[in-house]
């Protein structure tokens, strides 16, 4: 094992496993950074690196295309020297050799290597989950799988009211499907939101006509002639169905990792400075389970755009930079829903104290959540303002008190601004 | 078709087809236009599509919304009069082009 470095030159190599945002994010900002080195990106989807959000809304429903899905063109590939290695996964990672094997047999050397491997669909364990009808929701396979099936008037059963299935059952219920969603907690989108963003949420669907079913458990699907054509709840109702959609989660993809050696525990575990134990291995992303300065320190797995996007270039500047700096960024994302447009910003707790700030004009409200009188996550609705704003309060140490918020003649902006 | 033309800060021009409908940022990333990063796809959410109309076409768009102009608080350079987030701006139907300069920095 050769001595590990802080910063790489040009004559080191950087091998990204993962093409996903956040690898895709790596090369470039490794580019942006200056790195002159090789950089050679592992996906093992077929296609070029694509975002994933536009999958369970407008590429679903038919309003972007697959070339506004596409992350960069393949000439931005060929101007940076990314090489992509596309269709081919990564099968094992070589610590001594400092190699990633990859399923076609060939071997790939690294200096540094970024884990952005992201999580997969959990699989739902149920009688009949394997039927045809049957669709999960991760990859632009997936979604071209599921999209002729919103062609005609079916009937769409979601299984887990969690950002893709209520993303799903908007589009469905926009394309005029008859759509029930199943959800075993007593709210939706209950690991995320507060229980009053839930509720104004599932409102929303139910005023679209969806029925929303909380607390439901799901016992078996039922089918004829190998297709789907209900779900079974817990209580011995069955919802028909023709389309199922099972949104119930994510795994993080850490078997590498874990085979590796490395240390996995919801995710891959990294210090602040997104660094595994090995300090030829970062993890980013989806994948990566870091202590969040937004939660306390307590290992935080995200999902989201932003963290993809943050964690990558926070990675490329250590290795171009060679600073050990923790990662900082507040946490943000969105989910659009029947027009709603809903932005995060920050991280919330079930205890929170959630106090609501409405724009007296049409439906645009803020909810900030408080943590001992500190504001820690404001869930924004139709209010692009408040979230900006709430970025900008949540980066730094000026907050507004509870008090504050819930006086509507206050000016919060005017807190960040420093008087003259 | 219409034209759009992007200016580099180093003065660089490239101009290139759009279909009217189309956003700015849409085509610029396509046509792998340097400096338009579109972190969010085009959602209004980074703004980090930002982009300086030239004066003389600015007229020829519609008015922006008000999640834009809420945007265009938060680039990293800095917001002028014609500023505005190239995912929102959509090739007018009538228009023989328009020409945007990209900022300095995005991030």
């Amino acid at each position: 094992m050769s001595e590990a470095r802080t910063v790489l030159t040009g004559q080191d190599a950087v091998v990204i496993i993962g093409a996903g945002q956040a690898g895709f994010q790596a090369a470039a900002s490794l580019r942006d950074e200056g790195f002159a080195g090789r950089i050679t990106l592992i996906g093992d989807e077929p296609y070029l690196p694509y975002q994933r959000p536009p999958l369970s809304k407008t590429y679903l429903a038919g309003s972007l295309d697959e070339e506004g899905l596409t992350l960069r063109p393949a000439s931005f590939f060929e101007r940076n020297s990314i090489e992509l290695l596309m269709g081919d996964t990564a099968v094992a990672i070589d610590r001594d050799k400092q190699e990633v094997k990859l399923a076609s047999g060939r071997l790939v050397g690294y200096a540094h290597l970024i884990l952005a491997t992201g999580t997969r669909p959990r699989p739902l364990v149920a009688e009949g989950a394997d039927l045809a009808g049957v669709h999960i929701l991760r990859t632009k396979d997936d979604a071209d799988a599921l999209r002729p099936c919103l062609g005609d008037g079916s009937r769409v059963a979601v299984i887990g009211g969690g950002f893709i299935g209520m993303e799903f059952a908007a589009v469905a219920a926009d394309a005029g499907h008859e759509v029930v969603v199943i959800e075993g907690l007593a709210r939706i989108m209950a690991r995320s939101v507060s229980p009053e963003l839930s509720e104004y949420v599932t409102a929303a669907h139910r005023g679209r006509g969806t029925r929303m079913l909380l607390g439901s458990g799901v016992q078996r699907l039922t089918g004829d002639a190998g297709r789907v054509t209900g779900v079974v709840l817990a209580d011995g109702e069955t919802a028909a169905a023709d389309v199922v959609l099972v949104g119930i989660g994510v795994l993080p993809n850490a078997e590498l990792a874990r085979d590796a050696g490395l240390e996995v525990a919801n995710g891959i575990a990294v210090d602040g400075s997104l660094l595994t134990a090995d300090p030829r291995i970062s993890a980013i992303g989806d994948c990566a389970n870091y202590p969040s300065a937004h939660d306390s320190g307590r290992p935080t797995r995200l999902e989201s755009v932003q963290n993809a996007v943050d964690h990558a270039r926070h990675v490329a500047a250590r290795l171009t930079g060679g600073s050990y700096a923790a990662y900082q960024k507040v946490p943000w994302f969105w989910t659009h829903q029947l027009g709603l447009n809903v932005q995060i910003a920050g991280i919330g707790s079930a205890d929170d104290d959630c106090v609501l700030r409405k724009d007296p004009a049409g439906e645009k409200f803020s909810i900030y959540r408080f943590q001992s009188q500190r504001l820690v996550c404001v869930e924004s609705v139709n209010q692009p303002g408040a979230h900006m704003l709430a970025r900008r309060m949540l980066a730094g140490e000026v907050r507004p008190s509870p008090a504050q918020v819930a006086d509507p003649g206050s000016d919060l902006k005017a807190l960040l601004t420093p008087a003259v | 078709m219409s034209k759009i033309s992007y200016i580099q800060p180093d003065g660089n021009v490239l101009a290139v087809d759009a279909a009217p409908g189309t956003s700015v940022m849409h085509v610029a990333l396509v046509n792998d236009v340097l400096g338009i990063v579109a972190e969010c796809g085009g959602n209004t959410m980074c703004a980090t599509c930002h982009v300086y109309v030239d004066a003389g076409d600015l007229v020829q768009l519609p008015e922006m919304e008000g999640d834009e102009d809420a945007m265009l608080d938060c680039t990293a350079s800095p917001r002028e009069p014609n500023s505005r987030l190239s995912c929102q701006i959509k090739v007018p139907a009538e228009s023989a082009g328009i020409t945007v300069r990209v900022p300095e920095r995005q991030v």
